[in-house]
């Protein structure tokens, strides 16, 4: 083992390095859900936080996950920071109500008198032979609530600097971790405290030939069609969008002005998805600099399949560069 | 067999005023006493008012507490200023009592979210007026939750109907704050109907406080129309959360002498007979004549009362017509801490839009 591979954390820990540092900052910050406490949370996102801050801010709840969602409004318009981790994402619509209904409403409600500055993790996707019910991208449905924000990281360093932003934020955020992600690609990074912004893109890659728009799991799949159209000639640029909603469209657009050429690469079904939602406002706004029809390469409009055939259900690398291909080759 | 399980009630006053027993030693207040009835008539011309204004056009739809004034105002008397009072919709009761103005009640059903921006210090932290049902007994829990993490000698209560228990928010609301030995106090107010389905349509228990016996906390009954015996449980609750003691659950038997709110006609599924029993029972006539009965109270007390009542009510309707239009901005600016610079596009065409409308309608 080198010294360096030592140095290296996972997604899944930064998350954990993260919420620590967060904790250690700020004493109103209080992590609560299903088995975050003395069990460190299913994925092992929370572990030692128990041991570190004490049963007061570390709490396990009974099993019910409305009761997380509105117990997490209560708290956060008392002026603590919960933050809140529905165990995956397919269990999270218990508690849609109070996220919908409460926390992404309060300080509108209230004319600012209240507010709610949680933060609500969950494990998102499919791809790691998980159960029924464990492997949801459902971004959009959350996307769609003015008052939220959602956050979705694709690499450690994202993950930690996006989860400190998420937990300083004075709203609610939805933070969606790709599992398939948590274990992958660990990469050196330094507890410095330091920030990302939640609301910009971010570029992963420069090209001048075609923009591959991407986030969670799936831009890892962009990232590799990028590199193998490298290998054909073909600069694409690979950009991470990160912060699904409020969507920070002036990066896509000064992208795809200068390409001409798009692609949109998403877990998610099909219909209504937050891809539909960038190919429409992108059209607004270049169409007449479009030099091909954007391109959507999705999961199609059924439920996640069981594990023996979710890898015909998500994006391939395969799939990926068809679409660029097809793009770039639009007469 | 159903589980059998045995449910305290508590009830000092018949419906005709005269006393049950005796009272307890902090009924013996004059003072208190006539200030709960005045409190109690205030709210309900408050709520006649209300009504008229929703019948002339000058408000929206408003969900009267007809019948329900001695609930709420205990409620209002009892909480310190620094406890946090998470009401349902048909709250006006504890809410008035509490420091939320008349004036902006009236804004907030009169379709105007400052309404619940709050003035008075002393309800800084109470939420507004719940509608998705029963959920705010979960914000309660959060609420008490932040209190017990931060170790302060605080409470949060939180209130709803006999609708609200059938569901899940409310059973895993009691669950938690009895897991996690909450301090908050549940009172239901059992008015009898969830709009058009009775009580006994709702749940196959015989009493809802009950229910507390699920989640291993405290619960009890009492006659909601009886503000002796209203003011004497809420406040035993208070002190035991406040103490450390835990949660109590507190179903108080009352009845919606009202429709549902001022778009519903509750005589399409309840009986003249039914509401005329109701009427008899009611809890403010019940607490005059035992004043009058104990001649704590007259005529003269209640013609002074009435009119001084009325001046306050007709200020704040005034207070409340007089409120100028919202900036155009408003609907924007508290959906988040700061609108965020991706939506600034359609920030500038709400204005825009918004601007252009009120040049038209002059």
């Amino acid at each position: 083992m080198s010294e360096q591979h030592v140095n290296k954390v996972t997604l899944v820990e930064a998350v954990n390095m993260a919420l620590r540092r967060a904790m250690r900052d700020d004493p109103s910050v209080v992590v609560l859900g299903e088995d975050v406490g003395t069990n460190g949370g299913v994925f092992r996102a929370t572990l030692g936080l128990r041991d570190e801050f004490g049963f007061k801010r570390v709490l396990d709840t009974p099993l019910a996950e409305t009761m997380i969602g509105g117990l997490s409004v209560g708290m956060a318009a008392q002026g603590l920071k919960p933050v809140a981790e529905i165990q995956f994402l397919g269990f999270i619509y218990a508690a849609m109500e109070h996220v919908v209904s409460h926390a992404a409403r309060l300080r509108n409600r209230t004319r600012g008198r209240l507010s709610c500055p949680l933060v609500i993790r969950s494990p998102m996707g499919a791809g790691i032979r998980a159960p029924e019910h464990h492997c949801e991208s459902v971004e959009a449905m959350f996307a769609h609530i003015p008052g939220l924000r959602v956050v979705i990281p694709s690499s450690p360093a994202r993950a930690y600097g996006l989860l400190l932003a998420a937990i300083d934020d004075p709203d609610p955020v939805i933070f969606l971790e790709p599992t398939r992600l948590y274990r992958m690609n660990p990469q050196v990074l330094e507890d410095t405290g330091q920030r990302l912004p939640l609301d910009t893109c971010f570029t992963l890659r420069e090209g001048s030939d075609l923009t591959l728009i991407s986030w969670g799991a799936s831009v890892h799949e962009s990232l590799q069609a990028a590199a193998q159209l490298a290998e054909q000639g073909v600069s694409v640029e690979v950009i991470d969008v990160a912060c699904v909603k409020p969507l920070d469209l002036a990066t896509l657009e000064a992208s795809v002005r200068k390409t001409g050429r798009c692609v949109i690469v998403h877990e998610a079904p099909r219909s209504c998805a937050v891809g539909a939602e960038i190919a429409s406002s992108l059209y607004e706004r270049v169409w007449l600099e479009l030099l091909a029809p954007i391109q959507r390469v999705t999961a199609p409009d059924i439920p996640p399949p069981l594990f023996r055939m979710e890898q015909h259900y998500l994006p391939q690398v395969a799939d990926i560069v068809q679409a660029c291909d097809d793009a770039l080759n639009y007469a | 067999m159903p589980l059998t399980i045995k449910v305290p009630y508590t009830r000092y006053l018949a419906p005709d005023g005269t006393l049950q027993g005796s009272l307890p030693a902090w009924a013996d207040d004059p003072a208190l006493l006539c200030r709960l009835y005045k409190q109690m008539r205030l709210t309900r011309l408050f709520d006649q008012k209300a009504i008229a204004l929703q019948r002339t056009g000058r408000i929206g739809t408003y969900a009267s507490t007809l019948g329900q004034e001695a609930i709420g105002v205990a409620i209002g008397e009892l909480m310190q200023a620094d406890d946090v009072l998470v009401p349902y919709y048909r709250d006006t009761a504890a809410q008035l009592r509490r420091g939320v103005r008349m004036e902006e009640i009236l804004l907030y059903w009169g379709g105007d979210e400052r309404g619940c921006a709050y003035a008075d210090p002393a309800v800084q932290e109470d939420f507004p007026p719940c509608v998705p049902i029963a959920t705010q007994a979960l914000h309660a829990c959060g609420v008490a939750s932040a209190f017990k993490i931060r170790g302060e000698h605080r409470v949060a209560v939180t209130t709803c109907g006999d609708g609200a228990t059938s569901k899940g928010d409310f059973l895993e609301a009691l669950n938690v704050a009895g897991a996690w030995h909450l301090p908050v106090v549940f009172v239901v107010n059992n008015n009898q109907w969830a709009i058009s389905v009775p009580r006994a349509m709702q749940c196959a228990a015989p009493t809802l406080a009950q229910k507390a016996a699920g989640a291993g906390i405290a619960g009890e009954q009492v006659d909601g129309n009886d503000m002796f015996a209203v003011y004497d449980r809420v406040q035993a609750a208070l002190e035991r959360a406040r103490r450390g003691k835990g949660p109590t659950l507190i179903e108080c038997l009352s009845y919606r002498l009202s429709d549902h709110t001022t778009a519903d006609d509750a005589s399409r599924y309840r009986s003249e007979a039914e509401l005329k029993q109701a009427w008899a029972e009611e809890p403010l006539k019940r607490l005059q004549s035992f004043l009058v009965q104990h001649r704590l109270w007259d005529e003269s007390h209640e013609q002074a009362w009435l009119s001084e009542a009325q001046t306050r009510i007709q200020a704040a309707v005034t207070a409340y017509e007089a409120t100028a239009a919202q900036a155009p901005a408003d609907p924007l600016d508290y959906v988040y801490a700061q609108w965020p610079s991706a939506l600034a596009e359609q920030r500038a065409q709400w204005l825009e839009r918004v601007s252009h409308t009120r040049t038209q309608e002059g």
